[in-house]
């Protein structure tokens, strides 16, 4: 159990117009066995203590499972362990001396609000959009009179993995916005409640995903950044899907006014 | 605190035409749609890159076989289209190949550009995005570039070297002696290859055409194809230059 | 939290907040800046053997200390159910193993949780697709191979059964106010089994809330939504503003999370695993001195207008301290030990918790009578028609 002293270049963002800058800190001391945010933690306590404004960076459950946590560390969005989100990367993978850089997500449709927290409200428009099924009210159906092969329900289930984090976008140069999209496709268009209206939520996801970001042109550097290991397969089907809707079944496409839709 | 309930202030960088179009150009205007497309005119593209090295390994077999072929090229179709008919059928076809292409790759830039208007201030680290697929718009204007100096060289005869129609093996050897010329050959083919390498692995995902089973055959596939036209297209600079095809 | 707590601030009850369950196997403290304490899946009890030094002084590595040197006490406390026992026995006998001076890792704050038996017996491959997922997690924190040393684990707080009170439609005793999933009291009673949490969210959300909503909204149908011109909301608004001013204004020296850890561990250490009637009476009267400390001296630093997280972080943590009170004052009412409340008073001879079903087979709930002052206690009697409580026993 280790101690490090590290030199941390954060962006620092008074608010939404505020052009940021990076600023410089010593963070020294620091245990091997904290977690980034926890560094960061540390770092803010600190600064707080110098009555400085403590860094802003989103978080929540701080076990890799909900999303909210998200920052590009030394270039990497989530930094350099693989499958790894910011809130379970540990120090001890970084080196005493190091000088690490951290950055927020930086896409168009990221607007920085403060410091390191971005507003991924597009990726909500995306999931209004189609990213459901629509069921009857009423007393619930039990789940098991449904029927799902096991191989489906098991890539429905890695589809479904996508933790909306954002790591996806960070990293592709275009800041496209597909392996999170089609994981959100695919994991209701595979299953049985999905079918009714798959052609009509792929063109809808995708048709929104388009008026927030950037195209795929097929880089998989989403793929090497997701922490839940999503897969760019799930990129190929909703291709596919799309393609699909766009031709075979056209009918099945239900007109959305996409104008109201984007309110 | 996740930042959703903060949202509200995104706007869409582009909206979606509500006027209902004919599904091609409907299907066009999208994203998924350009890059499809780009697909299947890479895939004509590819083929036409296949045959035309192909064709000119005739050029080993000596001035006669050569010049034979170029005029086969001509003939190919008689009695039932004219002369050069099926060869301008073809050259249409890629001329529209080409300029969907480049339109789509065009208006796929510009979007892109427009995702991310701040640029990473502390430097990226790539993992996945490898040379060939970030330097594509590149590699792509340079071999358009380079495919219109081809043109002038050995089919219109502007290229500054002697020329003289219907006799390609002799145009050959006259360009390619010069050996700038050569070398800008030479580096032209290698960014073919380049974009080979990534193009003919990523029109298999803009086609959704993807499974476990054979996804590793298609990176097999993308190097196999870019390496055999690097190959067989820098073999003519190379054989001209060493005195092998004179 | 926030959001259940501001309701009840508003008249919504809280019922029985002194059941909280502690997990058995978390990953222990590794300092004090520690903002998470990652559980570790009870699952992983099937087949490790949890055991300390015999020795409170040995320093060796747990690979060098042989067999008759190690004390597996839940196998030799236990012996019908050993390391399988519930949860609360198996924290309560690990805490005694590290307050009596046992605890194992760099703080001496854990107990082991060994798998080399089952290595031995099962074989490495087997453990790996089993919990192969739950080892790499463990080496990813602690930065240790639970394949080669035994894993450390400390219970920690997991859960909490209490919650704003409901009836069986899930509605609070506020008309309108529904409240679902973790966030009532409801389904789990004074303890709970693993997974419940989400069953219950699932089973709230899905099954009940859909019928029973309807009785509710079905006589408001086409009644318009108040304006944010009505008093009630102009009141709250006020009120949240005014709350938001004084946090920014006090400008004081301490931070917010300085008390946010200073009541966590006021909390643990009173209103934990084990209480007593002297330490939940000295944990009102320290959590009520901190809170009125909190509101002298906490420091807010930036402004009101644009995101302010340490604004955020006060708001919370000036409601955990009302938080804290009420669970103490409803542990020290509860004068028996029932599922995640144990009483040291109130124990069998064996150290089970010892039940008085005569006088508190009920539901407190709690109703809020202002900041510092005792909350007023309604009852609602538990009626059991055909399944009756009983002793337990996993001797």
């Amino acid at each position: 159990m280790s101690t490090l002293n590290l030199t941390l270049k954060v962006w620092r963002q008074a608010g939404p117009n505020d052009p940021g800058r990076f600023e410089v800190y010593e963070a020294n001391g620091i245990n091997e066995d904290m977690s980034f945010l926890e560094m960061l933690d540390v770092v803010n306590e600190r600064l707080i203590a110098e009555n400085k404004e403590p860094i802003a960076f989103d978080h929540d459950c701080r076990e890799g499972i909900c999303g909210s946590c998200g920052m590009v560390i030394n270039g990497v969005p989530h930094g350099p362990k693989k499958l790894t989100t910011t809130c379970q990367l540990h120090m001890r993978n970084f080196k005493d001396g190091d000088t690490i850089v951290v950055e927020p997500w930086r896409a168009t449709a990221f607007p920085v609000i403060k410091d390191l927290v971005v507003d991924r409200s597009a990726f909500d428009k995306i999931i209004q959009a189609g990213g459901y099924i629509t069921a009857p009210t009423g007393a619930a159906r039990d789940a098991n009179s449904i029927l799902i092969p096991k191989q489906i329900a098991d890539q429905a289930f890695d589809a479904a993995a996508c933790i909306g984090c954002g790591a996806c976008v960070a990293a592709c140069p275009n800041g496209a916005a597909q392996l999170f999209t089609a994981a959100k496709i695919a994991h209701l268009n595979l299953l049985p409640q999905g079918q009714p209206e798959r052609w009509s939520r792929t063109v809808a996801m995708v048709d929104t995903m388009e008026e927030y970001f950037g195209s795929c042109t097929n880089y998989a550097e989403c793929e090497a950044v997701c922490p839940k290991g999503i897969s760019i397969e799930f990129i190929a089907k909703m291709n596919r899907d799309y393609l699909k809707a766009k031709f075979k079944d056209r009918r099945a496409v239900v007109k959305v006014d996409m104008t109201e839709a984007a309110g | 605190m996740l930042s959703g309930t903060r949202a509200r202030g995104v706007q869409p960088l582009r909206q979606r035409r509500v006027r209902p179009r004919i599904w091609i150009p409907d299907f066009y205007g999208s994203a998924v749609g350009k890059k499809a497309v780009m697909a299947v005119t890479g895939i004509v593209l590819l083929g036409f890159v296949l045959v035309h090295m192909l064709g000119n390994l005739h050029l080993y077999e000596g001035a006669e076989k050569m010049n034979w072929y170029g005029e086969y090229l001509r003939e190919i179709g008689e009695p039932i289209l004219p002369r050069t008919g099926l060869l301008w059928i073809v050259r249409s076809v890629l001329i529209l190949a080409f300029a969907l292409h480049i339109h789509a790759a065009y208006s796929l830039t510009v979007m892109n550009r427009q995702s991310r208007k701040t640029k990473y201030q502390g430097g990226r680290d790539y993992i996945a995005a490898n040379y060939a697929a970030r330097t594509m718009r590149w590699s792509g204007v340079i071999v358009g570039l380079f495919v219109i100096y081809h043109l002038m060289d050995l089919t219109w005869g502007m290229g500054g070297a002697d020329f003289t129609k219907g006799e390609p093996y002799q145009n050959v050897v006259a360009s390619l002696s010069r050996w700038p010329i050569a070398g800008v050959y030479i580096v032209a083919n290698l960014l073919l290859g380049m974009h080979i390498y990534h193009g003919a692995w990523s029109l298999f995902q803009s086609l959704g055409w993807s499974h476990p089973r054979f996804n590793h055959w298609r990176r097999v596939f993308a190097a196999a194809f870019a390496a055999i036209i690097v190959i067989g297209n820098v073999s003519f600079p190379i054989a001209v230059l060493t005195g092998i095809v004179e | 939290m926030t959001a259940a707590w501001r309701a009840h601030k508003k008249g919504a009850y809280f019922a029985n907040p002194c059941f909280t369950q502690i997990h058995p196997t978390c990953i222990p403290v590794s300092g004090d800046y520690q903002s998470k304490l990652t559980l570790m899946s009870e699952s992983l009890r099937n087949d490790g053997r949890i055991w300390v030094p015999k020795n409170p002084n040995d320093t060796r590595p747990p690979n060098q200390i042989p067999e008759e040197e190690r004390d597996y006490y839940l196998e030799r406390m236990y012996p019908s159910f050993a390391n399988l026992v519930p949860r609360d026995v198996a924290s309560r006998a690990a805490k005694r193993m590290v307050d009596a001076g046992y605890g194992v890792g760099p703080l001496k704050n854990g107990v082991y949780l060994d798998f080399k038996t089952a290595i031995e017996r099962l074989g490495r491959s087997v453990i790996e697709q089993r919990y192969g997922n739950l080892f790499d997690m463990y080496e990813n924190i602690a930065g240790e191979n639970p394949y080669e040393v035994p894993m450390r684990i400390y219970p920690a707080v997991h859960y909490t059964m209490g919650g704003l009170w409901v009836d069986y439609n899930l509605m609070s005793n506020l008309p309108g106010l529904f409240v679902l999933g973790e966030a009532n009291f409801s389904d789990h009673g004074a303890n709970r089994l693993g997974a419940s949490a989400l069953m219950q969210g699932l089973a709230d959300g899905y099954f009940i809330l859909p019928t029973t909503i309807a009785g509710d909204l079905a006589p408001q149908l086409n009644t318009p939504v108040p304006s944010t011109d009505s008093p009630a909301f102009r009141e709250a608004e006020e009120g949240v503003r005014e709350q938001i001013n004084r946090l920014l204004s006090i400008k004081g020296s301490r931070s917010v999370d300085s008390f946010h850890r200073e009541l966590g561990k006021l909390m643990w250490d009173y209103c934990g695993m084990a209480r007593n009637a002297e330490g939940l009476k000295h944990a009102r009267q320290r959590i009520a001195e901190l809170r009125e400390e909190f509101w002298k001296d906490v420091k807010v630093l930036g402004e009101g207008e644009s995101l302010n997280q340490s604004l955020e972080k006060a708001g919370r943590v000036a409601d955990f301290f009302e938080l804290a009170e009420l669970m103490c004052q409803d542990a020290l009412h509860r004068e028996e030990s029932c599922g995640g409340h144990f009483r040291e008073e109130y124990q069998t001879p064996d150290g089970e918790a010892q039940r008085d079903d005569e006088h508190f087979a009920y539901v407190a709930a709690w109703e809020y009578c202002g900041p510092g002052k005792d909350a007023k206690l309604h009852k609602e009697d538990l009626v059991f028609e055909y399944v009756h409580p009983t002793q337990r026993s996993y001797k």
